[in-house]
């Protein structure tokens, strides 16, 4: 109900589509044309290789480029190209041995410890904690001894130690699935657990491992090799980290040789990243929005002159709020004409999408990222607000234009006692001491129906029930007396019980201390519980603006009228005619 | 077994550790009956719909589903007629799964109880969406081309695909707006009358319980504290707190609100 | 948060006890030949089988253990196979230097991605960038072939830095100085690759939260909600990542001494590994385990600190 951002494009439809479009993105497409050739020249290397890389030939130990060595001789006088070129299949077999090892183990032990949870959950992810706490290099040295110089078993270990990656990730994945309510769907359809897991589970968690896999094959290339590097590796095969501490000893001599082999390294690790790169820019695409550079450029066209009516505090006319689309600016409030006098509720209502959010966060000059009021003016107070520039907008808010929000609990700092942010608003925008904001912290807090003010003072929020906490908000807002609240579905997220009390506490503060109130809402029954006067919103525009009786007694827009008439208020009740078992199974 | 009841909760206790969510809670539905379940948030009416549906935990007490015991029996072990008791889940944005079209999603209750092969059940994707409205060709779309309305339409006819006797309803309207509300309550309300299958109708939001339930539940705490005729419970609670719930809605007419509030405000200050 | 801290401790000994005992086996369970390696191919049996008595190994393994595990609880982790001075005194010695050398990493890696990371969170544009391109080329690189080209530049061609050794702190803070700064560089390019990623994400995810808005409304100073509220409420992330950076150094430190010729923990392990010379491996592994535990604890402390819900 809150904000008009679309919901994100889910990403994992299409499966051909998302292999096409990691493709059709430039880096994405140069990086599958690289590993491509990486593993053809590792599969073939017998054939493209011009000699075996054990080849030694004496007057060619340190040579330059040349005289058939593509690349010159090593410190042995091997050729460094034939080298390169069987270096890639041993290389890329050490990573995809780690790689198979991590995978296998962590997404296996992902998938059981995130579904079933419970003491396995506990189990698993102690030993994946105590995996990860160990440095990975040492570990494979201290063991290096009784594994001996097979390259392989080392990455077999090293596969082990890194599949706390992968479990982590499944893990979470699936406990982010798993309460879904479509996968309670399915177990209620009776799918077992083990299909459950194949058709609703691996869907969701397929593409961030897959991600997860080229980045791991990358870090995999890069310890083997630094083993190899560190003479750990058997020096009678060929691998890139091997060339490397065959030129490090002869660096002094051609330092050139150091760079092939690291070349070969870092171009098929950087393979690996772009690619994964490419696929999670792919998954992200939904939720971004165009960038606003490349929109038309706006003038804000304000609207006529200021109010002359001193008891008018706020007169919004024509205006026009845009976010960022494919085509242009999406306009979400299209003209909207609203005022308010001082002392007035004046209620918005709407459905979904119908603009009055987006109305009430321009008020605030508080639109999402990239919004922009596009045309249209704001008087406040005899002042137009609109398109205020930020600092001077932030003098206004808090002090003379406060905000209520619709959840309460997510909209308390959780990391703060409750006091601090009561006191921080106060002290800024008002400029009082510590103590002075404390005292009337307590006091606003007693006002607005804390039993205990000091306990909540310094509570944490998360150690207050959800209608506190909005009371705590409701305190906050009005503590520098602002002329202006505004309250965006204040109640919503509240059960009816206490949604009474807040409206209670709402509409005595408001004749008490004479503020307007802008109250956003979709609930009729709060409109007339609190309000004024009302505006009924669609599609960004006001259909209709009456004062509350009037509205409801004689509504004159069919709109309104129809909204009116799908409010469940008065209804008949069903009468039950008894029917048998066997009447409907026939 | 008498014939007139369809399922019958017999002092069902749950507890999750030291909360005691469930409290000695009795139920029936009837055949082609609505019973709607209200409460405010924590009182245990989810719970129990859920464990109903043999998703959420039984610590004791029978639910008999046509005679026989079904409590803490998970769904793909449930035999018979108990085997087809269906759910609509509140938010149609989660209760289909996004990468799913509309005909795995419809098929895949049928599949999974075996009732047809993949080719006769793929026929009754058209019917099904027929009976909630919509056109044959959605079949092939996905989740996310559909508004929030016709998403629930969906949850609604795969709730159907396996000709239920009873389906669990947690809040199927309240993630909607307002007019589409009231299309999704009146399709409900037909295919009731049509089938004669029997709703469990959790929600919080007494006008619309009121308006689809024959009988309705109060739940507070984990105890049923009110369990008796829409129009009795709705329009003449016996309880203090049923009383407070219905006065503490605000209603669409500023002239009674006001009326209410005063009423409520005495009941307030007199309990 | 006693009891909390007591709980971190008491789950850190039973890693640690685990994984040496783990170690125990695998190493010396695993090592055959161990006097001959260290003797050579001449040795005769005789010689093998005193030097075997000599070192101990002659002995079944939990004897082995157990009279390891004894000497460890008393600081004594026994003598170098191969160095004929106690392991204890060797890794003492060594500590410093690699210790000096890992945490000025971690603390470039911390400053560095916390003002990239959150001046691309803010602001976007040219950090933003900034942080693609290190991503993808820091983590490509690896650290011991970046060490050889910078030797090759700045060492060998420039001449601007010494290529190798290690000058100790309170000798020559300078000399200290030029002697870390290429194996500093060589080492922190990876970290700040996925650390500066990651204070970016946390930093994003912060600013995105609801009481950012609500802060903003009630008139709060930009300054206060980035640097008092959001950077607070990313700092668990931040953090956790830090302490994994750290892991990885004490691993990346090993190749990282070697290029450099740098007498730390690293090149003593590698030689260790090289030579066979048990004892002093699993000195390094307990040692490495503890300064793990003792950084996570660290940043268990802040984080509880920070986020009160953990604090029960």
């Amino acid at each position: 109900m809150s904000a008009a951002t679309p919901a994100p494009a889910p990403a994992t439809s299409g499966r051909e589509s998302l292999v096409l479009s990691v493709l059709t993105n430039p880096l994405g497409l140069i990086a599958a044309i690289l590993l491509v050739l990486v593993i053809t020249t590792a599969v073939f290397a017998p054939l493209i290789a011009p000699f075996a890389p054990g080849d030694l030939q004496i007057f060619k130990i340190n040579a330059p480029p040349g005289d058939g060595y593509l690349l010159g001789g090593d410190g042995s006088g091997r050729d460094i190209f034939s080298r390169l070129v069987f270096g890639a299949r041993n290389t890329l077999i050490g990573a995809l041995i780690a790689l198979s090892v991590a995978a296998a183990i962590g997404v296996t032990a992902g998938l059981f410890a995130g579904y079933f949870g419970g003491r396995r959950e506990i189990v698993m992810s102690w030993i994946a904690d105590g995996l990860m706490a160990l440095p990975a290099l040492i570990v494979l040295l201290a063991f290096y001894q009784s594994l001996g110089s097979s390259i392989q078993v080392s990455m077999v270990i090293f596969g082990i130690m890194l599949s706390p990656g992968f479990y982590r990730l499944t893990r979470n994945l699936v406990n982010g699935v798993k309460h879904e309510l479509y996968v309670d769907a399915a177990r209620v359809s009776g799918l077992s657990d083990m299909r459950i897991i194949a058709r609703h589970i691996l869907l969701v968690i397929r593409a961030p491992v897959i991600i997860q896999t080229s980045i791991v094959a990358g870090i995999s290339i890069v310890i083997q090799a630094g083993l190899e590097f560190l003479g750990l590796g058997d020096p009678s095969v060929p691998t890139w980290g091997g060339m490397l501490q065959d030129a490090f000893a002869n660096m002094f001599v051609v330092p050139t040789a150091i760079l092939w082999p690291g070349l070969a390294i870092s171009i098929t690790v950087a393979s690996f990243v772009l690619l994964a790169n490419a696929i999670r820019d792919r998954l992200q695409q939904g939720n971004r929005t165009a960038s606003v550079s490349k929109m038309p450029k706006v003038e804000a066209k304000p609207v006529g002159a200021a109010p002359t009516e001193s008891d008018l505090l706020l007169d919004i006319r024509d205006l026009v709020v845009g976010y960022p689309g494919k085509a242009g600016w999406a306009e979400v409030v299209k003209g909207v004409s609203l005022q308010l006098r001082r002392g007035e509720v004046l209620g918005l209502v709407g459905e979904s999408g119908s603009g009055k959010t987006q109305t009430a966060f321009s008020v605030l000059g508080l639109l999402s990222t990239g919004g922009r009021i596009l045309s249209g003016s704001i008087w406040f107070d005899g002042r137009d607000i609109a398109n205020l520039p930020e600092d001077e907008m932030q003098k206004l808010r808090g002090k003379r234009i406060a905000y209520v929000p619709q959840e309460p609990m997510s909209n308390l700092d959780p990391a703060f006692r409750i006091g601090f942010q009561l006191t921080e608003p106060m002290m800024t925008v008002l400029g009082i001491s510590r103590s002075e904001a404390k005292a009337r912290a307590l006091e606003l807090l007693a006002k607005v129906g804390m039993p205990d003010p000091m306990r909540t003072f310094k509570a944490y929020p998360h150690q207050v029930s959800g209608g506190m906490a909005q009371r705590v908000l409701i305190a906050r807002a009005i503590s520098c007396n602002p002329d202006l609240l505004i309250a965006d579905e204040p109640t919503t997220a509240l059960d009816v019980t206490v949604q009474a009390e807040v409206l209670e506490l709402l509409r005595d503060l408001q004749a008490e201390m004479g503020m307007s109130v802008i109250l956003v809402t979709h609930n009729f029954g709060v409109v007339a519980d609190i309000c004024h006067r009302v505006s009924v919103m669609k599609d960004g525009q006001v259909v209709e603006t009456a004062d509350v009786r009037t509205l409801f007694a004689n509504p004159q827009h069919d709109y309104t009228k129809m909204l009116l008439g799908a409010v469940l208020d008065d209804v008949t009740p069903r009468t039950y005619a008894p029917r048998t078992l066997k009447e409907i199974s026939a | 077994m008498s014939d007139d009841v369809i399922v019958q909760c017999i002092d069902v206790n749950t507890k999750f550790g030291a909360h005691h969510v469930l409290k000695n809670v009795n139920l029936t539905v009837r055949p082609g009956e609505t019973v709607g379940l209200v409460g405010e948030s924590g009182s245990g009416k989810t719970t129990l719909g859920r464990a109903i549906l043999g998703i959420g935990p039984v610590s004791s007490g029978r639910i008999l589903f046509e005679g026989n015991d079904i409590a803490g029996v998970a769904p793909r072990d449930r035999k018979g007629n108990a085997a087809s008791i269906q759910a609509v889940f509140q938010d149609p944005y989660t209760s289909l799964n996004p990468s799913m079209t509309i005909e795995d999603i419809l098929v895949e209750p049928i599949v999974a109880r075996r009732q047809a092969s993949l080719e006769e059940a793929r026929a009754r994707v058209r019917t099904l969406l027929d009976q909630v409205n919509l056109p044959s060709d959605a079949a092939y779309r996905y989740p996310r081309e559909f508004s929030g309305g016709q998403r629930q339409r969906v949850a609604i006819a795969r709730a159907l695909a396996l000709s239920p006797h009873l389906i669990v309803c947690d809040e199927p309207v309240s993630a909607l707006d307002l007019s589409t509300q009231q299309r999704v309550l009146d399709l409900f309300v037909e295919i009731q009358d049509r089938t004669g299958v029997a709703y469990l109708f959790v929600s919080h939001d007494l006008s619309v319980v009121r308006h689809i339930s024959h009988r309705v539940a109060v739940m507070r705490g984990g105890e049923i504290v009110e369990f008796g005729g829409c129009d009795q419970v709705t329009a003449d609670p016996r309880h203090d707190y049923t009383k407070r719930l219905l006065l503490a809605a605000p209603v669409a007419d500023p002239v009674r609100q006001a009326d209410r509030r005063a009423a409520l405000r005495a009941l307030n200050t007199g309990a | 948060m006693l009891n909390y801290v007591a709980k971190r401790l008491a789950s850190s000994l039973v890693l640690l006890a685990l994984v040496t005992t783990l170690t125990f086996v695998m190493v010396f369970g695993g090592a055959d030949n161990v006097a001959q390696n260290i003797l050579g191919e001449n040795a005769t049996s005789e010689q093998i089988a005193a030097l075997e008595q000599k070192l101990g190994i002659d002995r079944p393994l939990y004897e082995q253990y157990l009279s390891w595990v004894s000497g460890a609880l008393h600081g004594d982790l026994g003598q170098s196979w191969t160095l004929g001075e106690s392991v204890a005194r060797i890794l003492s010695g060594r500590l410093p230097v690699t210790l000096s050398m890992v945490i000025l990493a971690t603390a470039i890696i911390g400053v560095v991605s916390a003002l990239l990371g959150i001046m691309a969170a803010v602001r976007g544009g040219w950090a933003d960038r900034a942080i693609q391109v290190i991503s993808v080329v820091g983590f490509s690189l690896p650290n011991f072939w970046l060490g050889l080209i910078l030797v090759v530049v700045f060492a060998l061609n420039l001449r601007w830095l010494p290529a190798t050794g290690y000058t100790d702190f309170t000798t020559s803070p300078t000399g200290w100085l030029a002697s870390l700064t290429l194996p500093v560089a060589a080492l922190v390019l990876s970290g700040i690759a996925s650390a500066s990623q990651q204070v970016r994400g946390a930093m994003i995810d912060a600013l995105r939260q609801d009481y950012v808005r609500t802060l903003r409304a009630g008139g709060i100073k930009p300054s206060s909600v980035l640097f008092r509220h959001a950077l607070r409420n990313a700092m668990p992330a931040a953090l956790t990542v830090l302490s994994l950076q750290f892991i990885g150094l004490l691993g990346g430190a090993a190749i990282i001494e070697r290029v450099f010729a740098i007498p730390g923990l690293g090149s003593i392990t590698v030689q260790a590994a090289l030579s066979g010379d048990i004892p002093i491996l699993m000195g390094v592994v307990v040692t490495m385990i503890i300064l793990v535990v003792i950084v996570n604890i660290a940043i268990d402390l802040t984080n509880a600190w920070v986020n009160p819900k953990v604090r029960l």
